[in-house]
């Protein structure tokens, strides 16, 4: 089998997760040891005027790293991988992460692919993380 | 804590902490993502893989204790991580003994609509038993003296 080749402009296969449930920001928080009680306790988070709990920018950015392991399977490498947090995601969210080739260089029987990714609440609506990574897979 | 007092401990590294990868912790983290990928569950999936072993998710490193900065004294409110940046340089296995460290590389004051706010960035590093650094990490954690909300 050959493997994909990458060009700039191509776009890396979408994910789009199951809505963020409270339930989710309660595992996450146990599962990582990030027990802020804005991502659990609805009164606290709402007395720190953010409205109600919010999840985890490091969960968002778990959904971008799911996308990028799918894409790159299991024979290539995740080189590097880096997001802002840009806006917050709540209870009830549909996130779909999405992201399009920027770079791409041969080495060593592997292609060395650069991306901008990001995940979003609906395609078109504000990203709610942006970032970049770089993976490699090999060529065939 | 004020800038003055975060800029005393610039570069001064947490002594690195052990580590010890679980699997029970790795299938843990990966249910909590929603992540079905088997080299996280199935033994005799991850066996059959170059791995070998259950693989860890790219953001798991997240669970690590890194120790303490001594003087270091984090706010609990206030805090909005602003940004998070890893280099990978080996992958991280179930059975791995890792030691975890951290340091405050870099501090700035900054003023914008939020009001007066504090940057910092860390940088976490991860290296194996046999010294070789297996992932670095940078975040950027903005802190606002005044206090209020956090993302």
């Amino acid at each position: 089998m050959t493997a994909k080749r990458y060009q700039p402009g191509d776009h890396l296969t979408p994910l789009t997760k199951p809505p963020v449930t409270k339930i989710q920001l309660v595992k996450y928080s146990g599962a990582s040891g990030d027990f802020n009680p804005i991502h659990t306790v609805e009164e606290f988070a709402k007395e720190a005027g953010l409205g109600g709990v919010i999840a985890h920018g490091m969960l968002t950015m778990g959904f971008v790293a799911q996308m990028l392991t799918d894409e790159i399977g299991e024979e290539g490498d995740l080189l590097s991988f880096g997001v802002r947090f840009v806006d917050m995601v709540r209870p009830g969210d549909i996130i779909t992460c999405d992201g399009v080739v920027q770079e791409v260089k041969e080495e060593e029987g592997y292609q060395v692919v650069t991306c901008d990714v990001w995940a979003q609440k609906s395609p078109g609506d504000v990203r709610v993380v942006q970032g970049t990574a770089t993976f490699r897979k090999p060529l065939t | 804590m004020e800038l003055a007092d975060f800029e005393r401990l610039l570069g001064v590294w947490s002594k690195p902490v052990k580590n010890e990868v679980e699997k029970g912790a790795i299938r843990k983290f990966a249910d909590a993502i929603g992540d079905p990928n088997p080299l996280y569950y199935d033994e005799e999936r991850a066996a059959q893989s170059r791995f070998g072993r259950l693989v860890a998710p790219p953001t798991f490193s997240r669970t690590f204790d890194y120790g303490v900065i001594p003087g270091l004294e984090m706010p609990t409110e206030g805090l909005i991580h602003g940004e998070m940046f890893y280099t990978y340089y080996k992958p991280i296995l179930a059975g791995d003994v890792l030691y975890a460290s951290f340091a405050l590389t870099d501090v700035k004051e900054r003023s914008g609509k939020l009001g007066r706010m504090i940057l910092l960035v860390f940088t976490y590093k991860v290296e194996n038993e046999a010294g070789e650094l297996v992932q670095e990490a940078k975040s950027i954690v903005i802190y606002r003296p005044e206090g209020g909300g956090a993302k």
